[in-house]
């Protein structure tokens, strides 16, 4: 069981926590994190920011994700959502929401699908700053490092 | 036909997010990466830089890859979401 949206509207983290619990008395914890667009980069002051992706790859590359993070965990439910699109500072990016009946289990599902839907899933960023210009942001080696970790 | 995508910043440098190209005997992502670069500039230096990944059917590949007609063969630089 999960679910995978990639999407423009903004999500309620409330109510997909909610989704996932509801009816269930099987979960013994959950995990969320959820990602805010940040208005400051580079010692650069963001004033929006868009998000490119690839329409059809974006969806299988997350449930690829969310599909390992399932071998390698006890997850008994997962939901996804990464917006894309026109963003601005403090809103919401992505969301990860994790279920399992143990909370080692469910922090572990979670990080490990960030890490990895940061170097393997197909968005890009793009920043317009205050000054009228934009950029394209550059990947982090740190990220790299970070989905590294996971490697057996 | 195979129908070759460019994404984000690599799209916006070569003017161009898709297009059909017959392959021929272009049976790898490296032969047909040779053959985006005898294009010249900005083709050549763009795909020099070795910050170009692919994906052949929405998968991510190598450039070793086999491709063939029909495939969907993807260009972007590395991936910048979360």
């Amino acid at each position: 069981m999960s679910r995978v949206c990639v999407q423009q509207e903004d999500f309620d983290v409330s109510r997909e926590l909610q989704a996932i619990c509801d009816g269930r008395t099987d979960i013994g914890a959950t995990v969320t994190f959820v990602g805010l667009v940040r208005d400051l980069n580079l010692d650069d002051s963001v004033s929006a920011m868009t998000l490119q992706h690839y329409p059809g790859m974006t969806e299988k590359a997350l449930h690829k994700i969310v599909s390992e993070a399932s071998q390698r965990w006890e997850v008994q439910d997962a939901t996804v959502i990464h917006r894309v699109g026109e963003l601005s500072p403090s809103d919401q990016i992505v969301l990860v929401c994790i279920a399992s009946s143990h909370r080692q289990d469910a922090f572990d599902a979670c990080s490990f699908i960030m890490d990895y839907l940061k170097t393997r899933a197909p968005f890009w960023k793009k920043e317009m700053l205050k000054d009228g210009s934009s950029r394209w942001v550059d990947a982090r080696e740190s990220d790299d490092h970070a989905a590294d970790r996971w490697k057996e | 036909m195979a129908t070759i995508l460019y994404f984000a910043r690599l799209g916006e440098q070569l003017k161009t997010s898709s297009e059909q190209i017959s392959l021929d005997d272009m049976s790898t992502v490296r032969l047909l990466v040779d053959h985006l670069q005898d294009r010249g500039e900005p083709w050549s230096s763009e795909f020099e830089s070795g910050r170009v990944l692919v994906a052949v059917n929405q998968e991510m590949s190598g450039f070793d890859s086999h491709i063939k007609e029909s495939d969907e063969i993807a260009f972007f630089p590395p991936v910048t979401g979360g």
